[in-house]
């Protein structure tokens, strides 16, 4: 039963994934990666994660593609891509390099299949031990995320100023 | 129970599609997104991975990937809205002035 909502979630994720890859439109673009998006905050419940699927919609689906969204909207008039592609040799390269590195990035996980699993501990807690981890063993990554978070906005501004 | 190995390769599908997205595509908000996927197959991979452990260090990193793209989604986007006011266009066939 879990499997079968595995591979639905999965194909979910894979086609809209392809959408974003093959609109044209930007906008279009960013619906489906509103959905790629939504369909991994389903993963994450399915193994356990439920704090990162929460802010995976808030923080993902909810922050930065209304940012997305609103620079498309700001920025594109709705004919972009539309010309006739200068370097289209060069992108058709693009994929076969794909499966090269698909095949590769297989061979990697699933090589290792081979070697002693693990001794399977019993699952973490959800929220709980999370907010464990980043209050103890990860407290001065977290104080630098604020840091970071603070140097970008001070950027921001500083980009975004009518005379930048 | 799907096993993690499930998990594994569709991040490594998301993360191919991501990369070759990047490649393709000529709009740079687009290849933005594309991005966007491909840090999205490597946190599904962390938490698979995580879950394959039984540790909770796999989602602690997860949580600061996403604090990392908020910030840099808001830095890109700034640059991006920065260039197309400089030229008036937005591909990136255009922007070769730090190419040597």
């Amino acid at each position: 039963m879990a499997l079968v909502a595995f591979v639905l979630i999965a194909l979910v994720a894979v086609v809209s994934a392809l959408g974003l890859l093959l609109r044209k439109n930007p906008i279009h673009g960013a619906l489906f990666l509103v959905v790629n998006l939504g369909s991994i905050a389903a993963l994450y419940l399915m193994l356990g994660a439920e704090f990162l699927a929460a802010a995976q919609v808030i923080v993902y689906a909810g922050a930065i593609m209304v940012l997305f969204v609103f620079a498309i909207m700001v920025l594109i008039p709705g004919k972009e891509e539309t010309g006739p592609d200068p370097r289209r040799r060069w992108r058709v390269l693009a994929a076969p390099l794909g499966v090269v590195l698909l095949v590769e990035l297989a061979m990697v996980t699933l090589a290792r299949r081979a070697a002693p699993a693990p001794p399977r501990a019993a699952p973490a807690g959800g929220v709980e031990a999370i907010g464990r981890l980043l209050f103890t063993d990860y407290l001065f990554p977290f104080e630098l995320t604020s840091v970071l978070l603070l140097a970008a906005m001070v950027g921001v501004l500083l980009l975004a100023r009518r005379r930048a | 129970m799907v096993p993690e190995t499930y998990y594994l390769a569709l991040s490594a599908v998301l993360f191919t599609l991501g990369v070759v997205g990047v490649v393709v595509r000529r709009n740079p908000l687009v290849i933005f997104m594309s991005i966007e996927l491909a840090l999205n197959a490597a946190n599904l991979a962390l938490v698979a991975f995580g879950r394959r452990h039984g540790s909770a260090d796999g989602q602690a990193l997860v949580f600061f990937v996403m604090a990392v793209a908020a910030a840099e989604v808001a830095v890109g986007l700034a640059i991006i809205v920065a260039i197309f006011r400089l030229r008036q266009r937005l591909s990136v066939d255009d922007l070769s002035l730090m190419r040597w």
